[in-house]
C-alpha cells in the first residue's frame, strides 16, 4: 500500500480473538418527513439534510471539514458466495458503486415530474450528496433518506458511542434547517417503517477473515439473528408489512424478510445478506452486512446487538456455533416478532421445540465458554469489553424471562410497549387507535424534546453504556484505534485538500501536483492514532504531511 | 441455567445509589408511587405529542430504503 511506510513494521491484526472485540460499525437510513410540505421529494429532501450538515461543518471548521465520496472500491454485485451479479441482471437500487447525480432529470425518471415541480427546486443538480465527517463516518443520501454510516470502531461500546453520534449530525441538520426560514422544517426518525409498506433499513458490519466458509457463517448465525430480536428489537404497532392487522411486534423489519440468504437489501429481504465488498484487502477479510437488525435508540440494546452478534461471529470462526437448525426460519422471524409473551416454541430441523429465549441461551453458554477459554471475559485480565457483553447478555435474559419491568430500562420495544400500554389502559385505546401510531413514530424522533425515547431518557427510565459528553465528542472526533483515525483527521485538518476519500481511501489534491495522489487505506486496524497520531502532529500543512506519509522528501 | 444468578446490570449513574438500599415502601405505597409515575410521564407525553395524530400518522409515508 502507498500510505504503507507511514506504518511500516508494525502488526496490522491485534484484537483479541474469542470475545466481543471486532472491527464494525452501524448504518442508519433516517425516516424523513416534512410535515408542512407533505408531498415534498423525499430525495431532495434528503440532500438538503446533507447540505444542511455541510453549512453545519463549515462553521465549525474553517477549512471545510467534509470531503467527497471516493467510489473507486465500491463492489456491491460481489456475492460472498462466490459470483458476481451481472449489472444488467441487477435492480437500479443496487448499483450503488455509482455517484447519485441528482439532476433534475434522474429525479422526474425516479419520482415522476410532478413531484420535482411540486418541489419547485432549480439548483438540484448542485446538490451536495455525499460527505465525509471529521469524525470518520459517511453522512450521506441512500435512496430516498439521509444516512449515516458510523466511522469503523473496535468494540461494541463505541459502537454504541458513534452511531449515537450519527443521531447528534442529524440533530444538526435538523435545527439548521429549522432555523431556515426558506425551507420547510424536517423532522428525522431513527426507525425502520412507515407502517404503510416500505421500510428502511438499519445495518451493521462486522470484519470477518475470509478464510471462514460462507456456509459456515449462514449456518451459525441464523437461529442467532431469528431470536436476537428478544433483546434487540425496536418494537413496532401494527403487524404485516402494511400494518392492516392491529396489534404490537417486537420488531420494527421482521415483517420485510422473505427469504433466507441473498444478495438484495431492498426487494427479496434475506436473513443473512451476501453483499461481498470488503472495504478492505479481499483476499484477508470479509465484511459481514448484517440488515436484519433495527435502528436502536436504546443504549442497551444496541450494545448487546453489537457485542452479542461479534460474539457469535467469534464462535463461527472457532467452529464452536450451538449445533442448531431452525426448521422455516422466516416464518420463525416473524413469529418470533409477533410473539410479545416470549413463551412461543420455534421447531427445530431435529424436531425438537425451543423458545426464542432457550435459543439466546443456547448462544450465550457458548460464547461465555468460548470467551472463558480464550481468557477475553475476564473482568480484570481481558479485553475490556467482553465481560460487559457477557453480564447484560444474561441479565437482560434472565431479567425477559422473570421480570419485564426492569427489562424496559434496557429492551427497547419493552420501554415502548410499556408507554403503549400506559396510554390504553388510561384512554382504553384498541391498537389501532392512531395515538399509539403517534407514540409508535414519535419515539423515534431524534429531538430531545419531541422525541418519546429521549423523554424517557431524561427521566432516568432508560439505562446508559456511554454518556453525553462522549457521544458529543464523536461528533466531531474519529475513534483512535482504526484507520478511521486517519481519514477523519485528514478531513477535519486538510479538507480543502482532499477531493475524496471512502472507506478505503483518502484522495489528495495537493497544487502543483499534476496529479491526485490516493492514500489507500486498506488495513481497518492502520491509520490508528498509535501509528499516525504522530505524523498529524508534525505537519500543519497537507503537502509535508503527504511527502513524509509516502516518504518522500518534502518538495520532492 | 448458567447466568441467572447474575446481578441486575445497573448503569453507571446508579451504582452508588444501589449501595444504599432504601427502606421498603408499604406495597400499596409502591403501587401508587408506580401509578404516580407512569400517570406523570403520560401528562408529559401528552404535551409533547404532534396534535392531530391520525392525519400526522397517515402523512408519514416513506420511499423504499435498504
Amino acid at each position: 500500500m502507498t500510505g504503507g511506510s507511514a506504518t511500516a513494521g508494525l502488526p496490522a491484526g491485534g484484537l483479541p480473538a474469542g470475545g466481543a472485540m471486532r472491527v464494525m460499525g452501524s448504518e442508519t437510513e433516517y425516516g424523513i418527513h416534512a410535515p408542512s410540505a407533505p408531498g415534498a421529494n423525499a430525495t431532495m429532501m434528503s440532500a438538503r439534510v446533507i447540505q444542511a450538515y455541510a453549512q453545519v461543518t463549515r462553521q465549525r471548521a474553517a477549512g471545510g471539514a467534509e470531503t467527497r465520496w471516493d467510489y473507486t472500491d465500491e463492489e456491491p454485485l460481489h456475492d460472498a458466495r462466490g459470483w458476481t451479479l451481472e449489472r444488467s441482471a441487477a435492480e437500479p437500487e443496487q448499483l450503488t458503486d455509482r455517484p447519485p447525480v441528482l439532476d433534475a432529470e434522474a429525479v422526474a425518471l425516479a419520482y415522476g415530474r410532478a413531484e420535482l415541480d411540486h418541489d419547485g427546486e432549480e439548483e438540484s443538480g448542485s446538490l451536495l450528496m455525499n460527505m465525509v465527517l471529521g469524525n470518520g463516518a459517511r453522512l450521506y443520501v441512500d435512496h430516498a433518506h439521509p444516512e449515516y454510516s458510523s466511522p469503523e470502531v473496535t468494540n461494541p461500546r463505541d459502537a454504541v458511542t458513534w452511531d449515537a453520534a450519527g443521531d447528534l449530525v442529524a440533530l444538526a441538520a435538523v435545527r439548521r434547517l429549522a432555523a431556515d426560514p426558506e425551507l420547510p422544517p424536517i423532522n428525522l426518525y431513527k426507525n425502520n417503517t412507515d407502517n404503510k409498506s416500505v421500510s428502511y433499513g438499519s445495518h451493521e458490519n462486522y470484519l470477518m477473515p475470509r478464510s471462514v466458509p460462507f456456509g459456515e457463517i449462514v449456518r451459525g448465525l441464523t437461529p442467532f439473528f431469528v431470536t436476537r430480536q428478544v433483546m434487540c428489537g425496536a418494537g413496532r404497532v401494527g403487524l404485516g408489512q402494511d400494518s392492516s392487522r392491529p396489534g404490537y411486534q417486537i420488531s420494527q423489519r421482521a415483517d420485510f424478510f422473505e427469504t433466507e440468504v441473498g444478495l438484495e437489501t431492498t426487494i427479496r429481504r434475506p436473513i443473512i445478506n451476501t453483499r461481498d465488498e470488503p472495504h478492505a484487502t479481499a483476499d484477508k477479510y470479509r465484511r459481514l452486512h448484517v440488515i436484519i437488525g433495527d435502528a436502536n435508540l436504546s443504549e442497551t440494546a444496541n450494545f448487546l446487538k453489537f457485542g452479542t452478534t461479534a460474539m457469535v461471529l467469534s464462535l463461527i470462526e472457532a467452529g464452536l456455533a450451538p449445533r442448531v437448525e431452525l426448521h422455516e426460519p422466516v416464518a420463525a422471524l416473524q413469529a418470533v416478532s409477533h410473539d410479545t409473551s416470549l413463551t412461543a416454541t420455534l421447531r427445530l430441523a431435529d424436531g425438537r421445540r425451543v423458545t426464542a429465549l432457550d435459543l439466546q441461551w443456547m448462544y450465550y453458554e457458548a460464547a461465555a465458554k468460548l470467551a472463558q477459554d480464550t481468557g477475553v471475559a475476564d473482568a480484570v485480565d481481558g479485553d475490556g469489553h467482553t465481560h460487559e457483553v457477557l453480564e447484560r447478555w444474561s441479565a437482560t435474559l434472565t431479567a425477559l424471562d422473570s421480570d419485564r419491568a426492569a427489562a424496559a430500562s434496557s429492551v427497547e420495544w419493552l420501554a415502548k410497549l410499556s408507554l403503549l400500554e400506559g396510554y390504553r389502559q388510561r384512554d382504553g385505546l384498541q391498537w389501532s387507535d392512531a395515538r399509539l401510531g403517534l407514540v409508535d413514530l414519535q419515539w423515534a424522533d431524534i429531538r430531545p424534546e419531541k422525541g418519546l425515547y429521549h423523554r424517557l431518557l431524561a427521566r432516568g427510565r432508560m439505562q446508559r453504556i456511554t454518556d453525553d459528553a462522549a457521544i458529543g465528542r464523536a461528533v466531531t472526533e474519529p475513534p483512535s484505534d482504526t484507520r478511521a483515525f486517519f481519514r477523519g483527521r485528514c478531513v477535519s485538518r486538510f479538507g480543502a485538500d482532499l477531493v475524496g476519500a471512502s472507506w478505503d481511501s483518502v484522495i489528495f489534491d495537493l497544487p502543483g501536483h499534476g496529479k491526485l495522489q490516493r492514500v489507500p487505506t486498506r488495513e481497518p486496524l492502520r491509520g490508528t492514532e498509535a501509528l499516525t497520531g504522530g505524523l498529524f502532529a508534525r505537519h500543519r500543512e497537507a503537502g509535508p504531511f503527504l511527502a513524509e506519509l509516502l516518504g518522500r522528501s518534502p518538495g520532492s | 441455567m448458567a447466568g441467572q444468578e447474575q446481578q441486575q446490570p445497573q448503569s453507571r449513574d446508579t451504582e452508588v445509589a444501589e449501595d444504599l438500599p432504601a427502606p421498603p415502601a408499604a406495597p400499596e405505597a409502591q403501587a401508587s408511587d408506580a401509578t404516580q409515575g407512569v400517570d406523570d410521564l403520560l401528562d408529559e407525553i401528552d404535551g409533547v405529542l404532534e396534535s392531530n395524530a391520525e392525519e400526522f400518522v397517515r402523512a408519514f409515508v416513506q420511499k423504499g430504503g435498504q
